[in-house]
């Protein structure tokens, strides 16, 4: 069973097949054809976590095929413990947002539903990849659907938000191109796993990390190469908003522990107190940022950022703990960020504004969309029994052991994220009914209802029994220690 | 006494047929009443199908030197003279309603295209430097006429003037640097000349400047920075079907002229030469791509894009070994291919009176037509370079010979340079997709025009998930013939 191909490849056949449908009037043949487009891309998928094997750190569901031998590129595919996850949590995604853009995305609906199936296989593509250019191919193309999403159903300033986010990804990805040439300059080989053996003096290594760390640290976004995300996050749609933050995101911190730490273990150990400082810039600082956003969109992708932060910084403490709260938390951030832009979509497709200042009130008038928002609130600043909590603990508990004030510093994202998230939700929520426009808002739709009420029970799985999900990547994360430990030279 | 064997004829069959084609055609045109003039236009179709056909039916795979040496006809021959005819082809169909609606379509059209086609074909297949020289004379004389066609344009007569005098400024200096070369090895032969260069005859102070003077005519017929002044000023006067036509096949021929040249005569001169590339390549894609921002005509953004292309094409030809000469044999043919697309989408918005070459004209044409705008979606992607369309692995493959050959740094220029141009390509999209349409009349052609360029736009997404089928055309289009 090519259970990859499919993962990759069905929602691809499924998008074009969507683009055929012509017209807005036959709007309601695009929307089930998307949905069960990414129903079934979401099934194909499942038998990977049901048949993984948790015990071995080895590639799983490897296919391997000539692609274009003549450059040394193979059709090569295979997901461990980390990257399966990804693949599952963006095929579930992609039918969240299907779901979610169902009656809210009136213009132009099969080539909005076209684009997101697209970009889910493109995505999967980018996760299982193990050689290094059709990784790229996929990396790259993915940009294509989201700078068309952002353009085309944005916001008012969509178009300098697209520009942005296509040219800002692109800047740091060519550079990682040269590095990926001059790695099979080195090794005569495009496969990933290859270059984990191949040894590279230090200050190549440092060229290498650099070149691979512009491109990933755009993507995921660090400090101080973010500025595209709040803009993009903005200008988006709900389901393109959705996407970046529970998707996109996580394909740059992906790539720190696919490309960075296995490839240039040297350089990323001599290296990691500045990742570490970066990170932990981010945590702080963007958590004040987002305090004082007063559109609601930009201040959940402030808070993104900033827990993007504690990926990073989980990911270069080097103990299983810290690389397994990282991974733990980029799911979570996947659920709870995707869930926080759907409630103000909510709110968006009512209202028509993303101001905090607009609001007030709202419980009076949406009880059981604030009762969701509340879980969802919670769980972004880190309250135990959600996923939130869980790798931001486990990260914290890391930090702590390598050096106390690094552990305080990272742990005052519990403040600031209670601080930012619950005062935004104060704002909006609670208190009198500010505005005629909120006395006339109606409560959640069935769909609605059911889109958070999923999304709400992954959180609390997650944040009750998460064993399931590191026992997946235990052993992967055991075998990629060991790599970073190694010495190259 | 030379005997038919040591002619050849075989070998030049295909030229024969279009020179044929191009004379039976201008007698006949001239007997045609207008209502016939179609006829004109399928014999050409049929004359350029023809002569591909034999080019790829005689195709030798050895290397066959005919009409007394003139002519080398090899498996690098063979694969340009099918291309080019393919590329010309395409050119008339997608040119046909915009010759009609100009009144351009007539019997000169063809016969000066199967002209400069032939010129073409003498060039690429040429085994001494006075064919080369006759070729690419001929090639230029038919297009500095089909520039000035539009008669009454005085855009077109300027744009020729500038084409005419620059052009035969280049073909002095590249006369002027063959004959120093002459005067150097004692031979017109390119492979003998090659064999001189090989074993040090002659002064190679005399070499050199030689080698100076044949790279700045290159350049020039490349229209590589510093030598690209005529290039915007060209693409834009000439009615868009002969800047199509400049823009596509002339590159192929153009690179052909290069490997015989550089890479064949003078290929141990690689050191000396390649230092001129380095500059020439690294101001092409930097100029090319930051001027391009600045228009507002989409045919001369598209002339920048040309001469950014080229410079790309340099670094995979500089790096002076098999696989700098596939990437950049490759990037040529993906080039033509996505270039071809692109005018095409050009004039096939344009209608009689409306040029379409503004880059607003592009305004929402995913709402006038989403199948049009995501064709033109494709070819912009592929000009800047973003994957799975060919254009991607067309960059791929020269930074990989770049940095294979030690041009890291240049590779790194290169990639960056290529940031800045998918800027003014997303632009295109951005008026494509975000905009509302100012224009709302109705995208009208023929199917066969139709047919053709959706097939064209479609094989650069074809070709960039299955590049791998082109790619080894080329590598073993040059290992057959004698490059290792």
């Amino acid at each position: 069973m090519h259970l990859l191909s499919l993962a990759i490849w069905v929602p691809i056949v499924a998008g074009v097949a969507v683009l055929t449908v012509r017209g807005d009037a036959n709007a309601r043949h695009a929307r089930w054809l998307a949905l069960l487009g990414s129903a079934l891309g979401f099934l194909v998928t499942l038998p990977l976590w049901l048949n993984f094997v948790p015990d071995t750190s080895d590639m799983q569901f490897v296919e391997y095929a000539d692609w274009i031998p003549k450059f040394g590129i193979y059709y090569f595919l295979g997901v461990d413990g980390i990257s399966m996850l990804f693949v599952l949590l963006n095929s579930l995604m992609t039918l969240v947002v299907v779901w979610a853009g169902w009656e809210v995305i009136e213009s132009r609906v099969s080539q909005y539903m076209a684009a997101f199936l697209i970009q889910s296989g493109l995505i999967n593509g980018a996760f299982c990849a193990l050689d290094g250019i059709l990784f790229y191919t996929f990396f790259e193309a993915m940009l294509i659907p989201m700078y068309l999403i952002i353009g085309i159903w944005g916001g008012p300033n969509r178009v300098y938000a697209a520009i942005k986010f296509f040219l800002y990804t692109l800047l740091g990805s060519l550079l990682m191109l040269v590095a990926l040439i001059y790695l099979y300059n080195v090794s005569n080989s495009f496969s990933i796993l290859a270059w984990y053996e191949v040894p590279l003096a230090l200050n190549v290594q440092i060229l290498l990390f650099v070149a691979f760390f512009l491109s990933f640290s755009v993507k995921v976004p660090m400090w101080p190469v973010h500025t595209w995300l709040p803009d993009a996050h903005v200008e988006a749609p709900t389901g393109g908003s959705v996407i970046l933050a529970a998707i996109t995101l996580k394909i740059g911190a992906y790539g720190f522990v696919r490309f960075i730490l296995p490839i240039v273990p040297d350089a990323s150990r001599y290296l990691s107190g500045f990742v570490i400082t970066l990170s932990l810039i981010a945590i702080v600082y963007i958590g004040f940022v987002a305090l004082v956003q007063g559109d609601m969109k930009k201040l959940i992708a402030y808070s993104s950022i900033s827990h993007m932060g504690f990926v990073t910084l989980g990911f270069f403490l080097f103990s299983t703990l810290g690389m397994e709260g990282g991974l733990v938390q980029m799911i979570s951030h996947g659920f709870v960020s995707a869930a926080m832009f759907l409630c103000v979509g909510v709110m968006y497709d009512r209202m028509h504004s993303r101001q905090i200042a607009d609001y007030g009130g709202v419980v009076n008038t949406m009880p059981r969309f604030a009762a969701f928002m509340m879980l969802f609130a919670m769980a972004n600043a880190g309250l135990p029994a959600t996923s939130g909590f869980v790798g931001e603990f486990m990260v914290i508990l890391a930090s702590v052991k390598v050096n106390f004030w690094l552990g305080f510093t990272a742990a005052t994202i519990m403040i600031l994220g209670a601080a930012y998230t619950l005062w935004m939700y104060k704002r909006v929520i609670y208190g009198a009914v500010a505005n005629e426009n909120v006395a006339k808002l109606t409560d959640l739709n069935r769909r609605e209802f059911w889109l958070l009420a999923s999304v709400a029970a992954l959180v609390l799985w997650m944040g009750v029994w998460p064993k399931p999900f590191i026992d997946v990547m235990h052993a992967s994360v055991t075998d990629l220690l060991a790599h970073v430990a190694r010495v190259k030279l | 006494m030379p005997t038919m064997s040591t002619l050849n004829f075989l070998s030049v069959l295909p030229e024969a047929i279009v020179l044929g084609a191009a004379c039976a055609i201008l007698v006949l045109d001239a007997f045609l009443p207008d209502r016939l003039r179609h006829l004109s236009f399928w014999l050409t179709q049929l004359a350029l199908l023809v002569a591909a056909w034999l080019v790829y039916a005689t195709a030798a795979g050895e290397p066959v030197r005919a009409m007394n040496g003139m002519v080398i006809d090899d498996m690098l021959s063979d694969v340009f003279r099918f291309f080019t005819c393919i590329a010309v082809s395409l050119t008339l169909f997608y040119s046909r309603g915009y010759l009609e609606a100009r009144g351009l379509f007539r019997g000169e059209t063809f016969v000066l295209a199967l002209t400069t086609l032939l010129g073409m074909m003498v060039m690429i297949s040429a085994g001494n430097f006075i064919t080369l020289y006759m070729g690419l004379e001929l090639q230029a004389l038919s297009l500095y006429a089909m520039v000035a066609m539009h008669r009454t344009s005085k855009q077109a007569s300027e744009a020729a003037m500038k084409y005419f005098v620059l052009g035969a400024l280049a073909s002095g200096m590249l006369l002027y640097g063959m004959s120093m070369i002459y005067g150097a090895t004692g031979s017109l032969d390119l492979v003998q000349v090659g064999v001189a260069v090989l074993s040090h005859q002659g002064n190679p102070m005399i070499l050199l400047f030689g080698l100076v003077f044949v790279v700045s005519g290159i350049g020039f017929k490349l229209g590589a920075v510093p030598y690209h002044m005529w290039v915007p000023d060209v693409y834009d006067g000439a009615p868009t079907a002969v800047t199509l036509l400049i823009g596509t096949a002339p590159k192929l021929a153009a690179f052909a002229f290069m490997m015989r040249l550089l890479a064949i005569a003078l290929g141990d001169l690689a050191i000396d030469w390649q230092d001129m590339l380095v500059v020439l390549s690294l101001l092409s894609m930097v100029l090319g791509n930051v001027i391009a921002i600045a228009q507002t005509n989409i045919k001369r953004m598209l002339a920048y894009s040309t001469i950014a292309n080229m410079g790309f094409m340099l670094m995979g030809f500089l790096a002076g070994n098999l696989d700098g000469f596939t990437a950049a044999m490759f990037y040529s043919v993906a080039y033509v291919l996505t270039t071809l697309a692109s005018f095409g989408i050009v004039m096939l918005l344009s209608r009689a009176g409306f040029e379409a070459d503004q880059i607003d004209d592009f305004k929402g044409l995913n709402r006038r037509s989403p199948w049009w705008a995501l064709m033109m979606l494709i070819v912009m992607f592929s000009l800047a370079g973003i994957p799975p369309t060919i254009g991607f692995y067309a960059k791929f493959s020269v930074i990989m010979a770049a940095v294979g050959a030690g041009y890291v740094w240049l590779a790194v220029v290169a990639v960056l340079s290529s940031l800045v141009g998918a800027f003014y390509y997303l632009r295109i999209v951005k008026l494509m997709y975000f905009d509302e349409p100012t224009d709302h009349a109705p995208i009208v052609a023929r199917l066969d025009n139709q047919a053709f360029l959706s097939a064209n736009g479609l094989a650069l997404v074809f070709l960039g998930m299955f590049p791998q089928r082109l790619v080894e055309i080329c590598f073993g289009a040059l290992v057959l013939s004698g490059f290792v």
